[in-house]
């Protein structure tokens, strides 16, 4: 099982709450623009959810 | 078995229920919501729901699977509630039973009292009255915003954006003065006045002038500002009316220990979000109530699990809270982010940049670093969080 994430860039504003809650799936690059890994093992869904919670423009969504 | 009562249908009350269900509670949950609509995200109101139009389905949260079968009584403003007898009644006359109850009622805008007409005059806190504001933005309209505070001045971004023409009138020094310090602050007015916003600080507005609708404002300085309407944001009170009589303190919101518990012994109760006065042992177990988007989300996953424990017969996890403010603001093109409470600084130091530029701002008290607000500089704000986030091991 994998957990497929999806940041919408229209609505991602780059605040960049969500690294906070799974480092390893989310990040702020060096020009302070999100990046993100896009298939993450099942074992890191729990950490992802909370990212998509904190989200202030809710631009993350997880299947 | 009549299961738990939300009131408040808003982020508070999501994350409660969703926290309930995380922490194996299998029971009946009821929201009951004052406003007609499912939980929605409220920041984008001043900001982009404001300038492109307010989508209310396009705002709301996402929901989790385990929180499918709650139901939702939406429209359905809470009356009072009798704690001891396990009750809370509408305002349709409907009562309903619980077991558990999560206050998540949060605040509404403060009004002030001011001499003159009444129509013209409007709050931004709904998707509603943003709608309502909304019809009214447009090239040459004539804004006062009433307020320096975040809303405020987003507001006055947007109505900018929008082409109006744009007075603020507060009270306060700078805006934003009590979070951001006057450094900064003034930083911030600059911003808005090359954007071409006039501010009228250090006063207020005695009295609005106009026959049928507000024409125009008198300040407390004498002098006279056009209006075509006029937007209220001066702070909050709390929704507390209906906990009204059940021997509760409610001068500041609803006390809760660091589980979020309310102090009452008659029946299992928590409290959430923006009425919640809990502790935080970050910063020195003090109780707050924090208006940050946030806490919500914190609080919430926190008084969730207590419930669920008290419904279960166990002892909650009573160990310290240390979730970290936060709140973020979009104004022009600038992005502003804080990390802790700046606002119970007494030393505030520019690090980095200038208050006019790209820059980065600490705030500290006697026990240390207690804040940080860095504007357009969000990638380097990880380690001072992590500092922050360490003033809980002392």
């Amino acid at each position: 099982m994998t957990v497929k994430v999806f940041v919408d860039m229209d609505k991602c504003q780059h605040y960049g709450q969500c690294c906070f809650e799974a480092d390893d799936i989310f990040h702020l690059d060096d020009d302070g623009k999100l990046q993100y890994v896009a298939e993450a093992d099942d074992s890191r869904r729990d950490d992802i959810e909370s990212a998509a919670d904190v989200c202030p423009m809710q631009a993350i969504t997880v299947e | 078995m009549s299961g738990v009562v939300i009131v408040g249908a808003g982020l508070g009350g999501l994350r409660s229920a969703e926290a309930l269900r995380g922490a194996g509670y299998e029971g009946e949950i009821t929201v009951v919501g004052d406003e007609p609509h499912l939980p929605y995200n409220r920041p984008p109101l001043s900001k982009e729901a404001l300038l492109s139009g307010v989508d209310v389905e396009g705002l709301q949260f996402r929901r989790k699977a385990t929180v499918e079968d709650v139901i939702w009584r939406l429209g359905a403003p809470a009356a009072s509630s009798d704690l001891s007898a396990r009750t809370v009644t509408l305002e349709d006359g409907s009562v309903l039973e619980f077991d558990g109850l999560v206050i998540a009622s949060g605040i509404r805008p403060r009004r002030l009292p001011i001499p003159g007409p009444t129509t013209g005059r409007s709050v931004l806190r709904t998707a509603t009255d943003a709608e309502h504001v909304r019809a009214l933005l447009g090239p040459g309209v004539h804004v006062i915003i009433m307020g320096a505070g975040f809303i405020g001045c987003e507001t006055a971004a947007t109505a900018r954006k929008l082409g109006a023409e744009v007075a603020v009138v507060a009270i306060d020094e700078q805006p934003m003065v009590r979070p951001l310090g006057a450094e900064l602050g003034a930083g911030m007015r600059r911003r808005h006045e090359r954007h071409g916003v006039h501010f009228h600080l250090g006063h207020t507005i005695d009295a609005f002038v106009g026959d049928d609708r507000v024409r125009s404002a008198a300040l407390s300085d004498g002098s006279e500002l056009p209006a075509d309407i006029v937007i209220e944001a001066v702070g909050s009170v709390t929704n507390t009316e209906w906990l009204q009589g059940n021997g509760l303190d409610l001068s500041d919101g609803l006390l809760v220990d660091s589980a979020m518990q309310v102090d009452t012994e008659v029946a299992p109760v928590v409290a959430v979000g923006d009425i919640a006065r809990h502790p935080n042992a970050l910063f020195g177990d003090i109780p707050r109530r924090i208006e940050h988007w946030n806490m919500p989300t914190e609080t919430g996953r926190r008084a969730g699990a207590t419930l669920a424990a008290l419904l279960a017969g166990a002892e909650p996890d009573r160990g310290p809270f240390t979730a970290m403010p936060s709140f973020w603001s979009d104004q022009y093109d600038h992005k502003l982010q804080s990390f802790g409470m700046p606002g119970i600084a007494d030393r505030i130091e520019l690090v980095e940049g200038e208050p006019d530029g790209p820059c980065i701002v600490e705030y500290h008290d006697a026990s240390g670093l207690v804040g940080v607000v860095g504007v357009d500089r969000t990638q380097e704000l990880a380690p001072y969080r992590k500092q922050l986030m360490t003033r809980s091991a002392s």
